[in-house]
């Protein structure tokens, strides 16, 4: 007898590819960026679909197929979970203390920088006929 | 970037400017300021002179190992005083607009 397609294991396996990929995307917008709670729903998702196809192909498996996809999409999903986790909880917080930045009541150190016109612009500049600035130093996009 | 892009006008009418400083040079700032619509300033610090005299240097961080920035906030004064500081301790994780908006208006009710 042709025993049945095991969807829940492949289901449980794009969910989880779709967790890792997504988190460019996700990324654009603070409310799922500060903590990736949308990515970690989909990786949620799949580890629950995955059990279940798990459980169907070991524990039923004279009905169903997925043995070896299910063990497979398994592994991948622990090594999808384990390097996600890493970055998000490890890699992503290794920033310097920056314990010498300018603090609140300073005088903020001056800077003449090109901008994007290629005209120099200062510190001075901005401040004049302002009533402050916004500095936002930011990775960048290389 | 982009949230404070959005916000823009919000800062504009308190008469507060908006600047971003990294390592990119003034051409990758150019083409970043066409494809998002930057209107405020960014500014190119390659030698990361002024990163590092802020204290915001990340070394190592960028491709193939330079040193980048790291992301930080200051808001300053008309006179150039720091007012707030935002420090992450995430990269990911960054000052959004309304936070530093909240604080203009916290300074401006104290009356500075």
């Amino acid at each position: 007898m042709k025993r049945k397609w095991n969807w829940p294991v492949w289901g449980g396996f794009v969910f989880t590819v779709a967790g890792l990929f997504s988190y460019e995307f996700f990324a654009r917008f603070p409310i799922t960026r500060d903590f990736p709670w949308a990515n970690f729903l989909l990786f949620g998702i799949g580890t629950a679909f995955l059990i279940v196809g798990l459980f169907r192909a070991f524990g039923r498996p004279q009905v169903y197929r997925g043995k070896i996809f299910g063990l497979i999409f398994a592994a991948i999903a622990v090594l999808v979970l384990a390097f996600f986790s890493y970055a998000i909880f490890y890699a992503l917080r290794q920033v310097p203390a920056s314990s010498g930045a300018p603090r609140v009541g300073q005088k903020a150190p001056d800077f003449l920088l090109l901008g994007q016109n290629g005209k120099p612009v200062g510190l001075g500049d901005l401040l004049s006929n302002s009533n402050g600035v916004v500095v936002i130093f930011y990775r960048g996009f290389w | 970037m982009r949230s404070f892009q959005r916000r823009l006008s919000e800062f504009d009418a308190r008469g507060v400017r908006v600047v971003g400083i990294s390592v990119d040079p003034p051409e990758i700032n150019r083409r970043q300021s066409q494809k998002q619509g930057y209107t405020f300033p960014l500014l190119s610090d390659p030698k990361t002179k002024i990163i590092r005299r802020y204290d915001v240097l990340h070394p190592g961080a960028g491709p193939k190992g330079a040193d980048i920035a790291r992301p930080a906030e200051f808001l300053l004064d008309s006179n150039g005083i720091v007012r707030w500081v935002n420090l992450t301790g995430n990269i990911a994780v960054r000052a959004r607009p309304d936070q530093v908006l909240e604080v203009l208006n916290q300074l401006t009710l104290a009356g500075q």
